[in-house]
């Protein structure tokens, strides 16, 4: 059984009486330990795509089983939870607190989930360590670096342990040295096994994962698994 | 999320906008000091009204007067003797809900002097010694006369300190020393009289802090010959209930009787007819039945002629009611008010901070907080800077109050009271509450994806 395993998903918008249909009977799976991205132009779907498989959007049409959960009827409380517990977010502009310091930043997804101050200073300090930031603990995120700034946010995005990291575009606000870096650190997540997907519209990025999954017009277009030697071009949804 | 982090986060919140914390919090504070500083003005008000009820006797007692003759009863007007002193004893012996008497019988036109100097007005009245108790007077130096001068109807009275100031000299102009007169004797009516006992002087609150403050004034001298300045205005003694009380002088009843009746008018007997009987009841309580009783007691031995009737404090008692939950309602709605517009000040800076934090609130979405936690949040921030409002205001009252004071020495003191604290600081806190739904509700519905992608 398959980490997300995604339906005959749609999601319709309806725009000034418009039906527009940002996801179009899109069926997926993520396995647990994958590291995945997610491609496609601007308007593909792929924002719309990301926001469903995160929980924070619920699909028009179709169904979700995430870590064995329906989760497509589940109430606004239920998905709050299970973005605490179960997902990771990793965002363009970084979306820290600057009013929090960097510890307070990732402590925040344990404040939800009621976990103790001990628990939370241990584990965030354990998340910055994954990150190479303790030394840093103190700061506030304008005293960091673009770089760092992302770096606070994949400890935060780390820090409750999720089955699953979404990483919306996470270099695009960076240059490409720091962003190589930053990916250096999503590969190395990765071979710890943790579950991975990247968004992106940038085929580069994309090349660091091993499996590619190019969303066009709401529906998969194409899915490239480099694990998959020989049958590297797939023209159908993922039947592993 | 437990309260207590939303709670630090309120704080943090708050203490991240420090100023824009303070003024909204102005609102707050202006709200409860107003509401406690009010509710201590009327309370300063009631004072002085029931200092004044106290004085003259409390709602304890109550007065028997002469009246005249009903109609129906005029065919035996010269049946009727009026009051006499066998009623004090009938009301004694006979009426167990009355708890003492005391007559009161005065003449006319007793001049009072000593040496040279006579009193503008004194209220000569020939009583009993339960008088003291009736009236709630408190004799400070000296004693009261006893039954013994009584019986041997003997010259001695007890004299109030408006007497003596103008017998003996003012203790602020004899250089500050309290005058004793025992054992001095002044004339009443022509006749000598030992004084015995002098009263404290019975003030309001008012007129105690206006005399301090005038001793602590240098003394300037009077420009022009010496002269009484009149019973208007604000004269020695203060109040008129309180002049009156410091003017009087007490002799025994017997005295009175024998020496200021018998040679009145053309009647060979002394007059014995008493101009007023009080008496104190058991409690206020037993008012209706007391009077009832000694009612009774009264038509028998004023063999069924009605000529007295009762005087109550009641009436007093009543307006001063009135009095005051007039002034606490129309200071309580405006200071209310005050209140309101401070929680909608709350409200405003409350949605203000939202629409600022728009993002924040995405953020602390996509990372798992519910609909709940965001709105506890808000609510918790509102009523944080409420109840930090509101305890400022309740320090601030007591700088208002202070400053009250300041500006009107002598009026009636202010007094917080704590029910006026616990009332304000409690309707802050409500306040704070019902400001911060609005912004609450409309923090938690919104929706994480758009939140995020507010710039």
């Amino acid at each position: 059984m398959a980490l997300v395993e995604l339906r005959n998903v749609s999601k319709i918008y309806h725009l000034g009486g418009e039906e527009i249909r940002a996801l179009d009977d899109l069926s997926l799976d993520i396995d647990g330990g994958e590291f995945i991205s997610i491609i496609g132009p601007s308007g593909s779907g792929k924002s719309t795509l990301m926001h469903i498989l995160g929980c924070l959007d619920t699909p028009t049409r179709g169904t979700l089983k995430l870590d064995g959960t329906e989760i497509q009827n589940a109430s606004k409380r239920e998905l709050a939870r299970i973005r605490n517990e179960k997902i990771g977010f990793v965002f363009q502009f970084f979306n820290l607190l600057p009013k929090l310091n960097v510890m307070q930043n990732v402590e925040l997804p344990m404040i939800y989930a009621g976990a103790s101050t001990s628990e939370r200073r241990d584990r965030s300090m354990a998340a910055l360590k994954l990150v190479g930031l303790e030394n840093r603990s103190q700061h506030r995120p304008m005293q960091l670096s673009g770089g760092q700034q992302q770096r606070v946010a994949i400890a935060r995005a780390l820090v409750n342990n999720p089955k699953i990291v979404f990483a919306d575009e996470p270099t695009g606000n960076l240059d490409s040295h720091t962003g190589e870096a930053i990916l250096t650190l999503f590969r190395k997540l990765s071979e710890e096994g943790r579950t991975i997907a990247l968004v992106t519209h940038d085929p580069e990025i994309a090349a660091v994962t091993p499996r590619r999954i190019e969303i066009r017009d709401g529906k998969v277009a194409k899915q490239l698994d480099a694990r998959l030697a020989g049958l590297d071009r797939l023209a159908s949804p993922a039947t592993h | 999320m437990n309260l207590l982090n939303a709670i630090t986060v309120g704080f943090k919140e708050i203490w991240a906008h420090k100023f824009r914390s303070i003024l909204t919090m102005l609102g707050i504070i202006l709200g409860v000091s107003s509401l406690v500083a009010m509710s201590a003005l009327v309370k300063g008000m009631e004072n002085g009204m029931r200092e004044v009820l106290v004085a003259v006797g409390g709602l304890e007692k109550i007065r028997i007067e002469q009246q005249d003759i009903p109609t129906a009863q005029q065919h035996l007007a010269d049946q009727a003797i009026g009051m006499t002193v066998h009623d004090l004893h009938a009301l004694k012996a006979s009426a167990p809900l009355v708890t003492q008497v005391a007559p009161e019988m005065r003449a006319r036109n007793i001049r009072v002097t000593k040496g040279g100097k006579t009193t503008e007005w004194a209220n000569v009245v020939g009583t009993w010694p339960s008088a003291v108790d009736i009236n709630q007077h408190i004799i400070e130096h000296g004693r009261m006369f006893n039954e013994v001068d009584d019986d041997s109807a003997r010259n001695v009275c007890v004299i109030g300190t408006n007497i003596r100031d103008q017998l003996f000299g003012d203790e602020e102009e004899a250089g500050r020393q309290p005058i004793i007169p025992i054992g001095d004797t002044i004339n009443l009516g022509g006749e000598p009289f030992v004084v015995v006992g002098v009263f404290e002087r019975y003030e309001s609150e008012t007129e105690k802090k206006r005399r301090a403050f005038e001793r602590a004034q240098p003394k300037t001298e009077q420009s022009g010959p010496a002269r009484s300045r009149g019973w208007g205005g604000r004269g020695r003694g203060g109040d008129f209930i309180f002049r009156m009380k410091n003017s009087t002088i007490y002799i025994p009843l017997n005295t009175m009787y024998l020496k200021f009746k018998s040679a009145t008018g053309t009647n060979s007997l002394p007059d014995p007819r008493l101009d007023v009987i009080n008496m104190r009841i058991t409690s206020i309580d037993e008012l209706e039945p007391s009077l009832q009783q000694a009612r009774n007691v009264l038509m028998h031995t004023h063999k069924g002629i009605e000529d007295f009737s009762f005087m109550t404090q009641e009436d007093m008692s009543k307006n001063i009611g009135t009095a005051i939950s007039n002034a606490r309602l129309s200071g309580g709605i405006i200071a209310v008010i005050s209140l309101l517009v401070g929680g909608i000040g709350i409200m405003n800076i409350m949605l203000a901070s939202i629409t600022e934090r728009i993002r924040e609130i995405g953020i602390r979405k996509a990372i798992g907080a519910s609909d709940a936690n965001v709105f506890i949040q808000i609510l918790v921030e509102s009523t944080v800077i409420a109840i930090i409002g509101g305890l400022a205001g309740l320090a601030t009252s007591y700088g208002l109050v202070e400053v009250l004071g300041a500006i009107s020495p002598v009026d009636n003191t202010p007094e917080i009271t704590p029910t006026a604290m616990v009332v304000a600081f409690a309707f802050s806190a409500l306040v704070g509450v019902v400001a911060g739904i609005i912004p609450a509700v409309k923090a938690a519905r919104l929706d994480p994806i758009q939140a995020l992608r507010y710039e």
